[in-house]
């Protein structure tokens, strides 16, 4: 468990950040929290060249809501979310999903944006931006951009980053009247990755019924999987039983899991099912509260 | 005077707290890696990735290259030496490091000496091995069948089977079986786990280059063994070498091997002539050290109509991976597991093992286990309720109808033992009547009719341990008695050295107990130590809940030698007669006044100030204990689960544990062994297994899918006790680190089972995985 050689960076600003992931280019990792990247060297599964420890650089660590979006900066990490009021009253499917991600210890480190940009599909916060429909920003040489996030991962562990960009900030739209979300995550022990996890979040209008949905699942396939299928059949119709039945069994179908130890394909199946279904019970709760 | 009472002196049944704490608490410990000698050099080990391959070529070159690395030692080093391989504890060998062939995916292939941790691991990644598989065995029966390719080429004996062994009545138990009412069968699986404790192992080897001398500092449970077996594999005297057994982060039987590691480290350590310091990281641990269960049962059970068990027959496989390194007393291959008849009065009963050679590292450590207790238990408990279930009986009124009767002890069990004492009635009752079992049932029902899953499973379990009488156990030769060592300072304080080795019970504190309450000294007048070969008395260390039986005995009989001394001392003193003084209050009083005393403190400055003529100076003793027989430790559990619909998860809502394991020194520090005992026992029956791929890959081998629980898995655990002291060790005491990882997990699955029983389910393997139970909801359409 000891990682090979490499070259360790501190770079006290974002251009200096920058600049170094341009000359190292695939060789260069960013490191932030490193609750990934770490075990990964240790297991020698991932020797990187340089690392880019931007844990030096000012104002990144930050959570604000502003200009119509919940704002996180690269370096806010897990448990500064979890200790932020204005998450857990007008996030709440944010904060269930930080509740369930590893341990206290590991949230202490671990930033959200790193759990995003690491692309997992076994991380939880993916499917909870895909809900959220967020945007990501990236800074490179050339200034910052917006990518959505529909557009960000691109594969297992790939993103629509380039080698010389940093992801700086996530947004989440700030929430309209009648929003409510929630994270359901099945996992054999506490921080173990999920058997299967969903996030939803929903808008139910003044006339009753759902204006907007959004439905992602974690672990349950090569990528984290946004459940199209599902996230139609939500919209327009009453928040009940039966509806949340029908949009389970869509997000169920969109899964794409492989069978390994945490079980067979078609437990992990049914169980996105159970979730999905309990996931937009309880954002409807929190719609209508 | 005033009166020194047991609870002032810190005595038997006190919640002293630990000594040892402050400095664990504080991170003070003093661990093998913390442990740093000048000029000390670090190794790291190559392993293997295949499960049985010819090694065809080793380059070491690329490795030496590295900056930092001095030395690189093969199998064929070794062999030159005469050790690459060495003996086990069960009379086999086991490859220090491969001359030619692995047998197992993990295990050492060469060992790299490197001046820095860092330089020794990338040495150790830049070693070149050549492999050519060889065809891999992973299933025990498999490797039974004629086909097979022989493992072990270099027995004597050309077969995969290592040992064939029985207890009880062959004859008897097939003619019960033929005349009986009702026989049940069932196949179990207990998987591999691994004890995973929180220090991995690891050593450090220096030799004195004056005096020759080697002293090893290790993770050892067992340190005067480890040092016997040292002497007689190289001919070095004992006088030459010393081992240290310092603060240990967890044994659960796992540090009692010796492992390759170990004897690679000592043999870098004399060819470099500098301090050698290996320390597994944790994947090793996890992967290649030796690993507990892989029991393979069908069990029988015979019974009247009316639920009277009449008889039990086992028959098993036993995976014990590609050496037979398990620890047993030598003469039990398959440990006690013929304690399988449990706390049940049976007629008669067979049990057959057959130990087998696999492609997996060695196997059969008793983890936190008594010798294979835990398998025995979890088969005849579940084999319990497979009967309940089958004459439809109530499983708590079942237990009732075969116990073994209080008056019936000592009680001789059909596979031999004498089981000391017990009374089961009683821990069940108290059980059952502290958990509420009656509403329990009723909520049960109504909870059916709403169609939810809730199950309640009780286990009874009885635990043999303390080993062992001399005339029967023994490793390689060495009888399993055990010692203490007890000298009294001139101003009433003392020291306690201990044949046995603590890696967390407490001992530095319960053995002062005992000394306290024997002799009238206050606890923190007294320290214990252990460990060190050059200081301790012989023993056989720590494991299978023998510390208290056996050593506990010892100190108890020292203290007693020198209570019978200090009489004399006290008599000399108050100017009478030895015969008028009698032992009250901690204290030798004369009779009949109890003005006229004299307090242990006053007797031992007395022994070196002013003791009488024809009277040695001094006041110390030594004994040697040899237990005459084994002790019963035994307990009630029940468990209640609750399971979700819809994704098959299992909430265990309450557990209590009802445990009896005679006197009790601490009971806070019991308290705390029970806990962590049934978080382990939690641990295989809902979350740990170490399985293989059909190529003898690990599936497992991290800690991310190797699930030990957290705080967060375990419940609330709810406790009590019965005491039904030991009537032939010296305070009562029976042992009880085992009795919770015993137990536990056929409370849990009983309770799992009990839940689906409705739907017809009978038997779970463990570990009762959530997707496990979906599929039977799935299949018996309770699935939500």
């Amino acid at each position: 468990m000891i990682p090979g050689q490499f070259s360790y960076h501190a770079p006290a600003t974002l251009p200096q950040a920058i600049a170094l992931l341009g000359e190292h280019g695939y060789d260069a990792k960013i490191l932030s929290g490193g609750q990934s990247l770490i075990p990964l060297m240790r297991f020698r599964l991932a020797q990187p060249a340089h690392l880019v420890d931007i844990n030096r650089i000012d104002g990144l660590a930050y959570v604000r809501e502003e200009d119509g979006a919940l704002r996180i900066g690269a370096l806010a990490r897990e448990a500064d979310l979890d200790a932020e009021p204005l998450v857990h009253e007008r996030y709440p499917l944010l904060a269930d999903a930080i509740a369930v991600i590893a341990d206290p210890l590991v949230r202490n480190l671990a930033t959200v944006c790193g759990n995003v940009a690491h692309a997992d599909p076994a991380n939880d916060h993916p499917a909870v931006m895909l809900a959220y429909r967020a945007e990501v920003v990236a800074e490179g040489p050339s200034g910052r951009r917006v990518i959505p996030i529909d557009d960000f991962f691109v594969d297992t562990f790939v993103t629509a980053l380039e080698p010389n960009e940093v992801l700086v900030e996530l947004r989440i739209p700030a929430p309209k009247p009648g929003s409510g979300g929630a994270y359901q995550k099945l996992e054999r022990k506490v921080g173990d990755y999920a058997i299967a996890g969903v996030a939803a979040q929903i808008v139910v209008g003044a006339d009753g019924l759902i204006s907007e949905a959004g439905v992602a699942l974690t672990n349950v396939g090569p990528m984290p999987i946004r459940a199209s299928e599902a996230e139609e059949s939500l919209t327009g119709r009453h928040p009940n039983e039966k509806t949340f039945a029908d949009a389970a069994r869509l997000a169920s179908d969109a899964a794409d899991p492989v069978t390994d130890l945490r079980g067979p394909a078609d437990y992990k199946r049914a169980v996105t099912r159970t979730l999905t279904a309990r996931a937009l019970q309880r954002a409807a709760e929190r719609a209508l509260s | 005077m005033a009166t020194t009472t047991t609870e002032q002196l810190g005595g038997y049944g006190q919640s002293v707290k630990r000594k040892e704490d402050p400095r664990f608490l504080r991170g003070k410990g003093t661990y093998i890696d913390d442990i740093k000698l000048p000029g000390m050099l670090y190794m790291d080990i190559v392993r293997s990735p295949f499960a049985h391959a010819k090694i065809t070529n080793i380059t070491t070159q690329p490795a030496l290259d590295i900056p930092g690395v001095l030395a690189v030692i093969t199998g064929k080093d070794l062999d030159a030496a005469g050790l690459a391989w060495m003996p086990t504890l069960m009379s086999d060998r086991q490859m220090v490091l491969p001359v030619d062939t692995v047998m197992y995916q993990m295990q050492e292939v060469a060992a790299v000496i490197a001046d820095s941790r860092y330089a020794a691991a990338d040495g150790a990644a830049a070693v070149e091995v050549d492999y050519e598989p060889l065809e891999v065995v992973v299933d025990p029966f498999k490797a039974l069948q004629d086909d097979a390719p022989i493992l072990r080429p270099d027995r004597e004996i050309k077969s995969n089977r290592i040992f064939h062994w029985e207890a009880g009545d062959s004859a008897a138990t097939d003619k019960a079986f033929a005349e009986a009412d009702v026989v049940v069968e069932q196949d179990m699986y207990i998987p591999r786990i691994h004890v995973a404790s929180i220090e991995t192992c690891g050593c450090i080897a220096q030799v004195d280059e004056v005096s020759g001398k080697l002293t090893v500092w290790m993770t050892t449970q067992a340190p005067h063994a480890i040092r016997t077996v040292f002497s007689l594999v190289s001919g070095i005297p004992e006088t030459k070498i010393r081992v240290i057994s310092p603060d240990i982060g967890g044994g659960f039987g796992g540090k009692v091997p010796v492992y390759p590691g170990y004897v690679i480290a000592v043999v870098a350590a004399l060819t470099t002539g500098k301090p050698v310091k290996w320390i597994e990281d944790r994947s090793e641990n996890l992967q290649a050290d030796s690993f507990a269960r892989d029991y393979h049962m069908k069990a029988r059970l015979a019974a009247t109509q009316d639920g009277t068990i009449k008889a039990l027959d086992v028959v098993t496989i036993a995976d014990h991976g590609a050496f037979d390194a398990a620890a047993n007393p030598s003469k039990f291959p398959a440990g006690l597991f013929s304690i399988a008849t449990g706390s049940y009065d049976l007629e008669t009963a067979h049990v057959e093992v057959d130990g087998v050679y696999t492609n997996k590292p060695p196997g059969g450590v008793a983890y936190r286990c008594s010798f294979r207790v835990t398998e025995a238990v979890h088969m005849i408990e579940r084999m319990v309720d497979i009967l309940a279930d089958e004459i439809g009986a109530d499983a708590a009124e079942l237990r009732f109808k075969n116990f073994i009767q209080p008056d019936q002890f000592p009680y001789k069990s059909p596979t031999g033992w004498e089981y000391d004492s017990g009374n089961y009635p009683a821990a069940l009752q108290k059980a059952l009547d502290q958990i509420g079992y009656q509403d329990l049932l009723r909520e049960q029902q109504e909870k059916r009719e709403r169609g939810e899953l809730m199950g309640i499973g009780i286990s009874t379990f009885t635990e043999i341990v303390g080993a062992g009488p001399s005339n029967t156990f023994d490793i390689l030769g060495i009888k399993m008695f055990d010692s203490a060592e007890i000298r009294i300072h001139p101003t009433g304080s003392a020291i306690v050295r201990i044949g046995v080795q603590t890696q967390g019970q407490g001992h530095e504190t319960t053995f002062a107990q005992i000394v306290a309450d024997e002799l009238g000294l206050p606890v923190d007048n007294i320290i214990v130590e252990h460990g060190d070969t050059d200081t301790a008395p012989y023993g056989l260390g720590t494991y299978a809940s023998r510390s208290t039986p056996t050593a506990g005995a010892a100190t108890a009989m020292a203290a007693r030698k020198i209570r019978a001394k200090a009489k004399e001392l006290a008599a000399h003193l108050l100017e009478v007669s030895a015969d008028d003084l009698e032992w009250v209050d901690h204290k030798f009083q004369v009779k009949g006044s109890p003005g006229s005393s004299k307090s242990m403190a006053e007797i031992a400055f007395a022994a070196y100030t002013n003791h009488p003529q024809g009277m040695e100076a001094g006041l110390e003793a030594v004994s040697y204990y040899d237990p005459p027989n084994l002790t019963f430790p035994f307990g009630a559990y029940i468990c209640v689960v609750d399971i979700d619909r819809g994704t098959g998860m299992v909430k265990i809502r309450r557990f209590l544990a009802i445990d009896d394991c005679g006197t009790v020194i601490n009971p806070m520090i019991v308290e705390g062994q029970i806990h962590g005992g049934l978080a382990m026992g939690m641990a295989p029956a809902l979350l740990e297994e170490i399985s293989y791929d059909e190529h003898g890959n690990i599936r497992g081998g991290t800690f991310m899918d190797y699930l030990l629980p957290t705080a967060m898995e375990t419940p609330a655990w709810e406790t009590g006790r019965t005491v039904t002291p030991s009537p032939h060790h010296p305070f009562g005491a029976k042992g009880v680190g085992e009795s919770a990882t015993v137990g536990a997990p056929p409370a849990i699955v009983n309770a799992v089972v009990d839940a689906l029983s409705h739907l017809g389910v009978r038997h779970i393997d463990i570990p009762i995985t959530p997707w496990k139970v979906y599929k039977i909801l799935e299949e018996h359409g309770a699935a939500e």
